[in-house]
């Protein structure tokens, strides 16, 4: 299996002592108008990869911030067809990874061949499916098997070390390593176990770990962006960019490189 | 030819089932396959659960010759297999009750559940109190407005009932929000899922919690007639009390099985609760099946009088009988359902729950077509005292339900 893009220039970035920075959006939140500027301003800010979000009536992974964003993007008549469709007309000036986040239904509803086939039109270089367990991945890694793109593999905390080492031999791209058992959204806190979880990951992982679910400050980004490769935020990106405050962004970002 | 229905790979039903969920459930998944597959293997935990469908439920319930009824449709002779009578009003609690005695051997003292009518919610409250579990019940909005009266009876049973504001407040919401209740609290808490419904395992645990009724109805039936029944006819929401009758019978081929669901307003509408009927798969709340949805594979609200059928899926293991051609599903409007509310209330003297009501219109249709020497067992999933506030804003008033 050739090592693909995205886990390329996660390790480039990761090579050069810096940590990798996926920053999560509710593609649609505002109208799919303001999905070029959203992400070319992530872009120019200068994460490592974004995660796009694709808005779903029944997000069971998700906390009020992503779920309020999701039902927006509802309204606004975003959906996985026309997302990709928008995204392929920009496609020559996005230089940066795209991760496509979607819950399996509405991939089944397109067609798992012509799902995958749009995405590989429109230059995703990732897929995180949220209710796709490795038990059941075989749905689309058959599809997956000759493109570019990398099939996210999630780890939680409830994970036991026999299905860590499994689910790491099948990671490709990164690791979502889930630091929380809930949903997405604001944590003030996170288990003490989390330093110990994350690293033993790094070990048994030949791809990036990266940390995501809660993380919504700087002090949070650069305390767990240490112990991982990086870190994904996204309730506190989508809120930023609800609020209008994408300088909140920014400094986000700029604390993150220690 | 007998046809079997054999799972192939654990979880699955033909094409249908699975384990799409998040991989924080996927360990507690596995624990309870582990537990389940534990218990089974072990006498005490059947003489256990036994001891309180007995003591506790009431069981066995009777297999009730419905005499009027049948004289008035001059057809079948007709059978209420009668849930109504369990404890708690439905067939919920024989479910509520196994996964209960399920959590305690798996060390579990938090219980959480979604509820659509309620029933689901109070046999959970109920069996929560009685073996001393922490109790939190999700119930749609929507939902805690039509069944006022059972959120105040899980009130009194002692769980923490949470309306559930998301989409359009009913069945399918609570279950989301159970699920993500679950995912934060899955090392102490398990989820008593209360339909047929679901990542594996639930599917098959519930069903086999609830083959109880089949099975007592095969014997009471042989006991009575000497033979098989002809004809079965029960409700179908998510199709627990359906697979629970329908599961010991499936092998009898002369035994024709009949699911009814939810046509709402008319199939013709949109605005129903039958999956089947509308023949589009898809993955919702951990499991392949036919589901409601739209082009974009967005979840559409189902709609229903009834509470307990509206909900856009029905379980992995119908799809697969109705795929195979084992099940004969159909579809039964609010309208017509209220007409098999009346019909049973003034024949039998027994107010059926309006799930049921769906499967009493279908059966009595059918009963007419079928020969007086024929037999017909109709489930009576529940009873109807929770529905007679819904029932009576739907007949208006107007004619006192005449």
């Amino acid at each position: 299996m050739a090592i693909k893009t995205l886990q390329k220039v996660m390790e480039a970035k990761i090579a050069q002592g810096e940590k990798a920075f996926v920053a999560y959006i509710m593609a649609g939140d505002g109208g799919l108008d303001s999905l070029r500027e959203q992400i070319l301003f992530l872009q120019d800010s200068g994460v490592t990869a974004i995660e796009l979000g694709i808005p779903f009536t029944d997000p069971v992974a998700d906390g009020p911030v992503i779920q309020e964003a999701g039902l927006r993007a509802l309204e606004a008549g975003a959906n996985l067809r026309n997302i990709l469709k928008t995204i392929t007309k920009f496609k020559d000036e996005i230089h940066t990874p795209l991760v496509v986040m979607s819950y399996l239904n509405p991939i089944i509803a397109y067609g798992i061949q012509d799902f995958t086939k749009a995405c590989e039109q429109s230059g995703v270089s990732g897929l995180i499916i949220p209710d796709l367990p490795l038990e059941e991945s075989t749905i689309i890694t058959s599809e997956l098997q000759d493109t570019d793109i990398a099939l996210i593999q999630l780890v939680s905390l409830t994970s036991p070390q026999k299905r860590i080492i499994k689910i790491a031999k099948a990671a490709e791209g990164f690791i979502y390593a889930v630091t929380v058992n809930g949903t997405t959204g604001v944590r003030q806190e996170f288990t003490e176990q989390l330093e110990q979880y994350l690293a033993n990951l790094k070990k048994v992982s030949q791809v990036p770990v990266l940390a995501g679910f809660g993380i919504s400050n700087s002090q949070q980004v650069k305390e767990i962006g240490a112990m991982a490769d990086g870190v994904i935020v996204g309730s506190a990106i989508v809120q930023a960019f609800h609020d209008g405050n994408n300088k909140q962004i920014t400094e986000l970002l700029n604390k993150q490189s220690m | 030819m007998v046809k079997t229905i054999e799972q192939k790979q654990a979880g699955r039903y033909g094409k249908f089932g699975g384990q799409y969920v998040p991989e924080t459930l996927m360990t507690a998944l596995i624990e309870l396959e582990d537990a389940y597959k534990e218990a089974q293997q072990d006498p005490a935990f059947y003489e256990e659960l036994n001891y309180y469908l007995k003591d506790y439920v009431g069981r066995e319930n009777p297999l009730y010759y419905a005499e009027r009824l049948t004289k008035k449709l001059g057809g079948a002779k007709i059978y209420l297999k009668r849930e109504d009578l369990n404890h708690t009003g439905a067939h919920k609690i024989n479910n509520a009750l196994g996964q209960a005695l399920l959590a305690m051997r798996m060390g579990k003292k938090k219980i959480v559940a979604e509820t659509g009518a309620g029933q689901h919610g109070v046999a959970t409250a109920t069996v929560c109190a009685l073996f001393d579990l922490e109790c939190i019940i999700f119930m749609g909005k929507e939902d805690v407005r039509r069944q006022a009266l059972n959120v105040f009876r899980m009130e009194l049973l002692g769980a923490k009932v949470v309306s559930v504001d998301q989409g359009a407040g009913t069945l399918k919401d609570a279950v989301n929000e159970a699920l993500r209740y679950w995912v934060a609290n899955v090392e102490d808490t398990h989820y008593i899922l209360g339909s047929a419904l679901g990542p594996h395992p639930f599917p098959q645990i519930v069903r086999d919690f609830q083959r109880i009724i089949g099975l007592e109805t095969r014997k009471q039936i042989v006991e009575r007639e000497g033979r098989l029944p002809d004809a079965i006819v029960a409700c179908i929401g998510g199709g627990s009390n359906a697979i629970g009758m329908f599961h010991p019978f499936v092998n009898d081929e002369d035994v024709k099985l009949y699911g009814v669901e939810a046509a709402g307003s008319g199939l013709e509408t949109g605005l129903h609760a039958a999956a089947i009927a509308d023949q589009k798969e898809g993955v919702l709340h951990g499991a392949y099946m036919y589901v409601l949805q739209d082009d974009n594979g967005f979840i559409q609200e189902a709609h229903s009088i009834s509470a307990g059928l509206d909900y856009p899926a029905v379980g992995p293991e119908h799809c697969h009988l109705h795929d195979i051609g084992r099940v004969k599903y159909e579809a039964v409007t609010d309208q017509e359902a209220l007409e098999g509310l009346q019909l049973l209330s003034r024949t039998e003297g027994i107010i059926p729950a309006l799930e049921s009501s769906h499967a009493i219109f279908y059966a009595a249709k059918l009963a007419k077509k079928m020969k007086k020497d024929e037999i017909l067992v109709i489930c009576l999933s529940g009873r109807g005292d929770k529905d007679v506030q819904t029932v009576r804003d739907a007949l208006g008033g107007i004619n006192n339900g005449n």
